[in-house]
């Protein structure tokens, strides 16, 4: 039996201790925001917060989860109205083509912003690793640096 | 794309068949009418095919019939309704209609219109329907409230969400008219549409639709779906190509915690039509996760089959033999052969297209739920026709008893088209019983596709003094995306790779275009765009050096070719005519803001491409930089498209830079090889597909309105990113590739 917490709620989990993170989260606890893309740490789809940092959860064994806190992208938001300043850039620059990949590519990005907070050109290429197969990579630069403008001026902890 | 034919939907011409009515809940509804409804359901939301909604508190729900797979067609028909209709955008609510396929007394048709996105069709196939539609209602209104003031209709006019009367003051909100507008009948006559000088709505920035729900987790795609007593599936395919399970023992597979069922699946056999890709054995469990340890615990041997000797060595090898031999001539301009006879310079190249697969980031998924009378379908995909037409296949139910529902999906690029994985999980729901998800891993999509076809592609041109083309050669030999289609004669199997118009066509005097067919084992279908973007990388590839290696300027020669704005014939899809002119304003304003021709330092280089795609036009201008040791950098992208004109120009915009991406991405890095007769590629580590990194922040896009007439945008932006890379790359090395993808062709 593995508990832990997803977006400020309880869970525990009682099936095979090696279900990566992702099916427990989308099959078992139905927050289907988490996406699947690749199952082997490639496309970063499935990345969610643990403890704060990204993590790819295709790859997370659900046993390494014991007792963390995972903050999926329905858990980023204070609330409906507020959202987290890299889902307003993202909204901003109106960066998702068929979005698939977008959940991913934020919460990498809060990530990002937590450890670089005004990242370069070279330091978003260096760093953000993730997929996106309908190409909003343009976009996605763009709203990089307007999220770590916003977090200056609204500036906020996850 | 799926064979939609034997469904042969009645064709409802459009106008008079909309009519007004009111909705339960008092509400104004445009629509189309259903013939012969079923008894008993009358409401009339069931008895329109409804596309407008205007409610008694003022608010406007719009319907959408396309599926949107990130191409923002979900945003763009609807305005397309709203700037009819007269009402302001951000009053306006979207709501995704169901597939409307009834049968009535003729047979079957469509309750919203023909249902479908691949061709870059979504948008002009309803332009002027969907406009109809807004002004159909705008009339309505207008006249209901003509007949309050006792005026007549001409003399009434509207603003945003109002009709105004001829007195002063008199003002009516379409809120207070929903009663009166549903009770008048739809006249015969086309209502006016406004001229495109009046837009307020289209041809304006809008955000996308969705965006709110994508960036908070919200939207649903197919593979979100739930359902009450889901099951779960994976399908262990044959890895050999027409290959089939010999034996299989499962009794590992049974042991594993949740595993339900495991059974044999049975695939087309070699040759015939696919309905579903591949033979194999599916396993069914109580989560995504057993269903995949399920599958990892099989033991199976495989029947290898007919195509076990089949390897990318070979296809190439025989490509190259066929070419040695005489083709299917499919164009003779002129006279190919006595001019080159007479021609003073004579430049010859192969070059080669890989295999490659479609990878829409969201994996193939299906719940099907069969009974014994009826199926309910969800799942993602461009042609909800074919899903019907598969499950019905699959399950042996009549069409209408079939309900596909298509969520928001998870990328196209033409994988969607065909409706494999809907067969599949109706045969394991129809098996078991059971509501079924059908799950495909990345595995499964990289190995199992309906690939862009391969081909070797053989150029020659032959030059007078002057530099003047005078003789212009194409000879291709590759694996048809026409293979295994029902119904297709073999002389066909050029059509889909070909497009003979394309440049030189009715330039150049003296053309042969000339076929050879390599039946390869791999399945293969429409990508993105698809022969051009093989085609627009060898001519556009060609036409460089051809200029190179007499003497003149890339840019130069192609203004030389293309010529002055002009009509020319084009009979393939995007046609009746195409106008080289465009091309040049497109490449002549890309070469100008990247500054082609100042000069460029040592190890940079500056590529053009420019290609007709479907009815739309674009140009690439690139700047690499490669160094001694062949690193190779994208220092700079221009990028235009000309689509006529540009409805929604954000997600114009979105298209041409994912089109862009997806060209130069596909250029890099990818492709699909057979060894064995198995693909050898399985997943994003030996498929790389480009990250953000592969992209300068130097990255533009433009948008160069022509008339007034949209084109699609989907894929005219993917085919010249590829030649504008590899031109650029000539340009800062003196090395040119003539083998896609290329790797590590610049280390060498
Ligand atoms: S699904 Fe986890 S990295 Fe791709
Ligand atoms: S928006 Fe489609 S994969 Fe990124």
């Amino acid at each position: 039996m593995i508990s832990f917490r997803v977006n400020s709620e309880d869970v525990v989990f009682e099936g095979d201790e090696r279900t990566p993170l992702l099916w427990v989260l989308r099959d078992h606890s139905d927050l289907t925001g988490t996406k699947f893309g690749c199952g082997i740490g490639q496309c970063g789809a499935c990345t969610v917060l643990v403890d704060g940092r990204a993590q790819r959860s295709c790859i997370t064994p659900i046993s390494s989860i014991e007792g963390r806190s995972i903050t999926t992208i329905e858990g980023l938001a204070t609330s409906d109205e507020e959202l987290h300043p890299v889902q307003t850039a993202w909204l901003e620059y109106d960066v998702p083509q068929c979005g698939f990949c977008q959940a991913g590519q934020i919460m990498a990005t809060v990530d990002l912003l937590q450890r670089i907070p005004n990242p370069t050109d070279a330091d978003i290429d260096a760093q953000l690793t993730n997929i996106c197969r309908c190409g909003t990579y343009a976009r996605i630069r763009q709203a990089i640096h307007r999220a770590a403008e916003l977090q200056v001026g609204g500036g906020r902890d996850v | 794309m799926s064979d939609t034919a034997s469904l042969a939907p009645v064709t409802l011409s459009r106008r008079q068949f909309l009519v007004a009515g009111t909705s339960a809940t008092g509400a104004f509804v445009l629509g189309m009418p259903l013939p012969n409804l079923l008894a008993g359901d009358d409401s009339t939301e069931r008895q329109l095919g409804f596309f407008i909604e205007v409610q008694p508190d003022g608010r406007v729900i719009i319907g959408t019939n396309q599926p949107e797979i990130g191409q923002g067609v979900r945003t763009a028909l609807p305005m397309l309704v709203a700037e009819e209709l007269d009402v302001d955008w951000d009053t306006v609510n979207i709501r995704a209609m169901p597939l409307g396929l009834i049968k009535t007394a003729d047979g079957y048709t469509w309750k919203y219109g023909g249902q479908g996105v691949g061709g870059s069709t979504g948008l002009t196939s309803n332009w002027d329907f969907m406009r109809e539609v807004g002004a159909t209602a705008r009339q309505q209104l207008i006249r209901a409230a003509a007949a309050r003031w006792n005026v007549a209709p001409d003399t009434c006019n509207t603003e945003p969400g109002y009709v105004v009367g001829p007195t002063r003051g008199a003002r009516l909100s379409y809120a207070d008219l929903v009663t009166d507008a549903a009770a008048l009948a739809v006249p015969e006559e086309r209502p006016p549409l406004k001229a495109v000088a009046e837009y307020r709505i289209v041809g304006k920035h809008h955000k996308t639709i969705d965006a709110r729900d994508i960036v908070t987790g919200k939207a649903k795609y197919g593979i979100d779906t739930r359902q009450p007593d889901m099951r779960f599936a994976v399908i262990a395919r044959s890895p050999y190509l027409n290959g089939r399970p010999h034996s299989f023992d499962d009794s590992d597979a049974r042991k594993v915690d949740g595993v339900l069922d495991v059974f044999e699946i049975e695939g087309p056999a070699p040759g015939e039509p696919y309905q579903i890709l591949a033979s194999g054995v599916a396993v069914v469990a109580t989560s995504t996760w057993a269903a995949i340890q399920g599958r990892a615990a099989l033991e199976i041997v495989w029947d290898r089959g007919p195509n076990a000797n089949d390897s990318s060595d070979a296809f190439w090898a025989e490509n190259a033999r066929l070419l040695d031999g005489k083709g299917q001539v499919v164009v003779d301009d002129g006279d190919f052969d006595a001019a080159m006879t007479g021609v003073d310079t004579v430049v010859e190249h192969r070059y080669e297209v890989p295999f490659v697969n479609h990878a829409p980031l969201e994996p193939q998924n299906c719940y099907a739920f069969v009974e014994a009378d009826r199926c309910h379908i969800i799942a993602p995909t461009q042609m909800p026709a074919g899903a019907i037409q598969s499950a019905a296949w699959a399950t042996g139910l009549e069409p209408e008893h079939i309900h596909v529902e298509f969520p928001r999906v998870g990328g196209g690029f033409g994988r969607r088209l065909t409706n494999d994985y809907v067969a599949e999980a109706a045969l394991i729901s129809k098996k078991t019983g059971w509501p079924i998800k059908l799950q495909w891993t990345r595995e499964d999509d990289v190995k199992h596709d309906f690939y862009r076809p391969a081909g070797t592609h053989e150029m020659r041109a032959g030059l007078n003094a002057r530099g003047e083309v005078l003789a212009w050669t194409q000879r291709l030999a590759s694996a048809s995306k026409y293979y295994r289609r029902p119904n297709m004669p073999d002389e066909n199997l050029w059509e889909a790779e070909l497009y003979p118009d394309d440049v030189p066509r009715n330039i150049v005097p003296n053309v042969r275009l000339e076929y050879f067919h390599n039946a390869i084992g791999v399945p293969r279908g429409s990508w993105r765009a698809p022969a051009h973007t093989a085609n627009a990388f060898v001519i556009q590839s060609f036409i460089d050096e051809v200029a190179h290696e007499t003497g003149q300027d890339p840019l130069q020669l192609r203004i030389d070719l293309y010529g002055e704005e002009r009509e020319l014939a084009y009979a393939n899809h995007g046609g009746p005519t195409f106008n080289p002119g465009r091309l040049t304003r497109l490449l002549e304003f890309v070469a100008d803001r990247i500054g082609y021709g100042t000069g460029t330092p040592d190890g940079r280089g500056i590529g053009l491409a420019s290609h007709f795609t479907f009815g739309g036009y674009a140009a690439h201008a690139i700047e690499v930089e490669v160094s001694d040791s062949g690193d190779l950098s994208i220092e700079r992208i221009v990028a235009a498209m000309d689509c006529g004109y540009a409805v929604h120009p954000n997600a114009v915009e979105a298209q041409l830079q994912g089109g862009t991406v997806d060209g130069i991405s596909t250029a890099l890095g990818l492709q699909i090889t057979v060894k064995d007769g198995q693909i050898e590629q399985s997943n994003f580590h030996d498929y790389p597909l480009a990250r953000i990194a592969t992209f300068p922040s130097r990255f533009e896009t433009h948008i160069l309105p022509y008339d007034e007439t949209p084109t699609g945008v989907g894929e005219i932006g993917v085919p010249t990113a590829a030649p504008a890379l590899t031109n650029a790359i000539f340009a800062a090395t003196g090395k040119r590739i003539r083998r896609l993808p290329i790797l590590d062709q610049l280390k060498a």
